[in-house]
């Protein structure tokens, strides 16, 4: 039964623009919604305004001088970015990493991506309205990894820390002790944050069964990461085509079955806590070593093409590299994970009502920085 | 002996006005004043309450740089709102843009004139005193319905639509609710209420109490209910287009229902101005911001729900139990002569617990999606 | 999961919250608080060292934005490149410390302090002897071990707030 049937008045639908400049969309984001009452009808995405042409200004930078900018593509986990364009180099041209530089990869990796799910998850929760309490809790957790990071690299957003061919340079011996310190804290704040949150009624009566992303739909629009997983799709690059020393760890992969926002919220918080598990496994078994192998200055890879890609937080994120064996990228493409996880949004919105619409794109987790490159 | 001459003859206290000087005209003025400065220090101290003890509940301070400890940061936003320009937009309806807070005001300080602050000491004794609240508090919500339509902007007709639909849905549970203290007390009138309370009708009625919390949170567009200003769905609802004095108005407007709702919960449920030792208009201002308090603390821990979750709650869950709450009270009080005894007290926490228990299984929420 | 419908999770999580009432607030008064910075912070403004540079110039071709400029004279008598005009373009600069890590001579460091903000688009160029090392300017220990040792430690959040009230 369509909404016109149900309602003996007559109503017209209206477009409402949810703009640029919103307090929930998150980023420079504009979806024109066709609303009828409360119930949206049909969803219209514009994107583009945070492009800054990152793409064709790999082409006039040297490969280790793009570094610094892949840093600002997705500015809430960019060691996953950097990590990606360094895999997708190495793939060309052949380096060997030393393995402490492989376990200190692996580390950042891992710590990036708690960071991130502590800034979904607190903002999931902020767009379903609870007043900032989660969002403050989580990001007083993400201060403390962000710390590691500023002893590690100097800064706390952009770290330009990976290199072709390690990271750029070693941890300072204060490092090691306090990130014990900080995974002991952070699984005692999930366990807390679980008390909070999990069994809250008003949080299930608004996330279980809405949005439901079926299994079929992420395979066929290449849907990737948590928000894949919880729909029923195992697929996790650390698993499936593992890279780096991935294989030497031993973490499961949580999965869900339905696929609605309640769903992605779970495998996001059981994804922490097996990040927890990875990094407690790296502490005890890095050794030590060089933490970069011996490339030259300007490197100039051998004329060919390579796609490196690697389970960022927000799912499958790969650089598309082509090189002419000159100092500079031919070409490099970015698989934009964000924006491929947001083309599902139209077809999970429509018929539910405008609060629904903002919580599941929400739960979808995009930046606007990957999204426009 | 009927249930009212029961309760007038073992009245421990007689309910008489205090002799003013001059009479009834100076007694009006007098408390005119007082209530405006009653409610707006109320609201100011509330506004504190709330920015201060959120702060801390989300492990941060909340403003501490006007004044010692930031007493004065409420002075300080007054004086920028009054400072703002006051934007009208072009294609508003001017007079119903200009209208809509003073619509919205002035019952909220009606509100005001019946509660009692001392045995006795109200603006207007009215013997009717709840039937005035039940029907002067929903006046509000014309006024938001005023600004939502007269601000000819979308996010602001979908917040005043949803607002008119929850204060419409909400009003009945919350009158059911004050009905079965009305039958314990025996009578209308505030100060009566107060006075019967030898034991506070919150352990007497601790379902009338839970149900009137939760409606009264809804009429006053408090969180886990503010989707009339969802600050993260429709930008700020109904109130989107006002800035300046206006918008302050109606920022006082949400702060003295919430001090006016607690102040009637006060009343009705934990005794009023009851108490030893302190004077009485101590114990009522502190009971009312204990009551604050209690809102805040759910503010800071819900998430918001959603339009047809709010209806759905009201109709199919409070309301039912409302009613059931009123038939028991009613058994209660037709069984015994003194309706105010502990027996009392055991059975009713009792029977909310179980009903509780047996309606939350039965209550379903419906699957929300529409196919387009 | 046991879909708990009678609002005692709300309730729980209510005492989360009531919990948080009496910790410790996450909280730094800035101007009369301050905590250490990073001994490795990539700071706003570069330090140079006149006595170090032999003007090789490996700094700007690293640099990805193209904010540093040198220009230099040759010396025929000591064989050398006798520098002229070094500047940087503070505006431009992305601070990612490659030059820093380029340099063969260990002549160029990260700043170490923050409150460097001027009022003019102009006054963020700058160049020559204002890009030498100063107390108001110090430098920081990115790349730069030995410097790293004698900067104060970095105070970290996970050190500081406890979860009991002290």
């Amino acid at each position: 039964m369509t909404t016109s049937e149900m309602m003996t008045l007559k109503t017209e639908p209206f477009v409402l623009n949810f703009g640029p400049v919103h307090p929930s969309t998150h980023g420079v984001y504009r979806m024109r919604a066709t609303l009828d009452g409360e119930v949206v009808i049909d969803l219209e995405p514009v994107v583009g305004y945070l492009h800054r042409g990152i793409e064709k200004l790999a082409e006039e930078r040297t490969y280790g001088g793009f570094i610094p900018l892949t840093d600002r593509l997705d500015y809430i986990s960019p060691m996953s970015n950097n990590l990606a364009y360094c895999l997708a180099v190495e793939k060309l041209t052949g380096i060997k990493i030393p393995e402490r530089g492989e376990y200190l990869r692996v580390i950042m990796a891992e710590l990036q991506r708690l960071a991130n799910h502590c800034v979904a998850v607190g903002s999931f929760l902020n767009d379903a309205g609870a007043y900032f309490t989660p969002f403050m809790y989580t990001f007083r957790e993400r201060e403390k990894i962000v710390d590691l990071f500023d002893m590690v690299c100097g800064q706390r957003l952009t770290y330009n820390y990976m290199r072709i061919g390690g990271v750029s340079q070693d941890i300072p011996e204060e490092f090691l002790p306090a990130l014990i310190k900080v995974i002991e804290r952070l699984t005692i704040f999930i366990e807390e944050y679980e008390t909070l949150l999990k069994e809250n009624e008003i949080l299930l009566a608004r996330s279980k069964g809405v949005g439901i992303l079926t299994r079929e739909m992420a395979i066929d629009c290449g849907i990737s990461g948590p928000v894949a997983r919880a729909s029923g799709v195992n697929r996790d690059l650390r698993k499936a085509d593992s890279y780096s020393i991935y294989d030497r760890f031993e973490f499961d992969v949580p999965t869900c079955e339905t696929g609605d926002c309640y769903d992605r919220y779970r495998v996001r918080i059981e994804e922490m806590r097996q990040s927890l598990r990875i990094l407690s496994q790296a502490v005890k078994d890095i050794p030590g070593g060089p933490v970069k192998a011996e490339v030259p200055h300007l490197i100039r890879p051998p004329v060919g093409e390579a796609y490196g890609h690697l389970e960022a937080p927000k799912g499958e994120l790969g650089f598309y590299v082509v090189s002419d064996n000159s100092i500079a990228p031919y070409r490099c493409h970015i698989r934009p994970t964000s924006l491929i996880n947001l083309s599902a949004l139209r077809d999970m919105v429509k018929g539910w009502k405008v609060a629904d619409l903002i919580i599941i794109f929400g739960s979808i987790d995009i930046t606007m920085g990957e999204v426009d490159r | 002996m009927t249930v009212p001459e029961v309760i007038i003859n073992n009245l421990p206290m007689e309910a008489t006005p205090p002799d003013w000087p001059g009479g009834y005209w100076w007694h009006w003025v007098f408390f005119s004043i007082v209530l405006i400065g009653f409610m707006l220090t109320m609201v100011i101290i509330a506004i504190y309450i709330e920015r201060r003890g959120m702060g801390r509940m989300q492990s941060r301070l909340g403003p501490n740089r006007a004044g010692p400890f930031g007493v004065l940061q409420m002075i300080a936003d007054v004086v920028k709102v009054l400072l703002k320009e006051n934007i009208v937009p072009d294609k508003a309806d001017k007079l119903i843009h200009w209208l809509a807070p003073i619509v919205a005001f002035v019952p909220v300080a009606l509100l005001f004139t019946v509660i009692p602050f001392q045995n006795g000491a109200l603006l207007a004794d009215l013997n009717i005193g709840i039937l005035f609240i039940v029907a002067v508090s929903s006046l509000t919500t014309l006024g938001v319905f005023m600004a939502g339509w007269g601000s000819s902007n979308k996010y602001s007709l979908l917040g005043a639509m949803r607002n008119v639909a929850a204060v419409v849905s909400y009003e009945i549970p919350l009158a059911l609710s004050i009905v079965g203290t009305l039958l314990v007390a025996g009578t209308m009138s505030l100060n009566g209420i107060v006075l019967a309370q030898d034991i506070p009708f919150i352990l007497l009625q601790p379902l009338g109490f839970l149900i009137f919390f939760i409606a009264g949170c809804a009429e006053i567009n408090r969180s886990p209910f503010d989707l009339m200003e969802a600050d993260s769905e429709i930008v700020a609802g109904f109130h989107t287009e006002y800035s300046g004095m206006k918008f302050a108005l109606f920022y006082l407007v949400e702060y003295a229902e919430a001090i006016a709702i607690s102040a009637i919960i006060t009343t009705l449920f934990l005794g009023g101005w009851r108490g030893p030792l302190l004077p009485p208009w101590l114990w009522f201002i502190g009971k009312t911001l204990v009551v604050f308090f209690l809102m805040v603390w759910t503010r800071t821990t819900l998430p918001r729900v959603r339009i047809d979750q709010l209806m759905a709650l009201a109709w199919k869950f409070l309301l039912p139990l409302a009613l059931i709450n009123l038939f028991i009270t009613a058994i209660q009080v037709l069984a015994w002569d003194d309706a105010v005894n502990w027996i009392a007290v055991v059975i009713n926490i009792v029977v909310m617990g179980v009903l509780i228990l047996i309606w939350s299984k039965f209550f379903k929420l419906g699957w929300g999606r529409i196919e387009v | 999961m046991k879909f708990e419908r009678y609002g005692l999770g709300i309730l729980k999580g209510m005492s989360v919250t009531i919990r948080h009432l009496f910790r410790h607030p996450t909280v730094t008064q800035y101007p009369e608080q301050w905590l250490n910075i990073s001994r490795r912070s990539r700071g706003n403004e570069l330090v140079w060292s006149r006595e170090k540079c032999t003007g090789c110039c490996t700094c700007a071709k690293t640099c990805p934005q193209g904010a540093i400029e040198i220009i230099t004279a040759t010396n025929a008598e000591d064989n050398k490149y006798d520098v002229e005009k070094y500047c940087v373009d503070t505006g431009y600069c992305i601070q990612c410390g490659l030059c820093v890590e380029a340099c063969p001579y260990d002549a160029l460091f990260m700043g170490y302090s923050f409150e460097r903000a001027q009022y003019r688009r102009n006054d963020l160029i700058q160049s020559d002897d204002a890009l030498l090392e100063s107390p108001e300017r110090p430098a920081s220990g990115y790349f730069h071990p030995d410097i790293a040792e004698k900067l104060p430690e970095q105070t970290l959040l996970i050190e500081k707030i406890t979860e009991k009230r002290d």
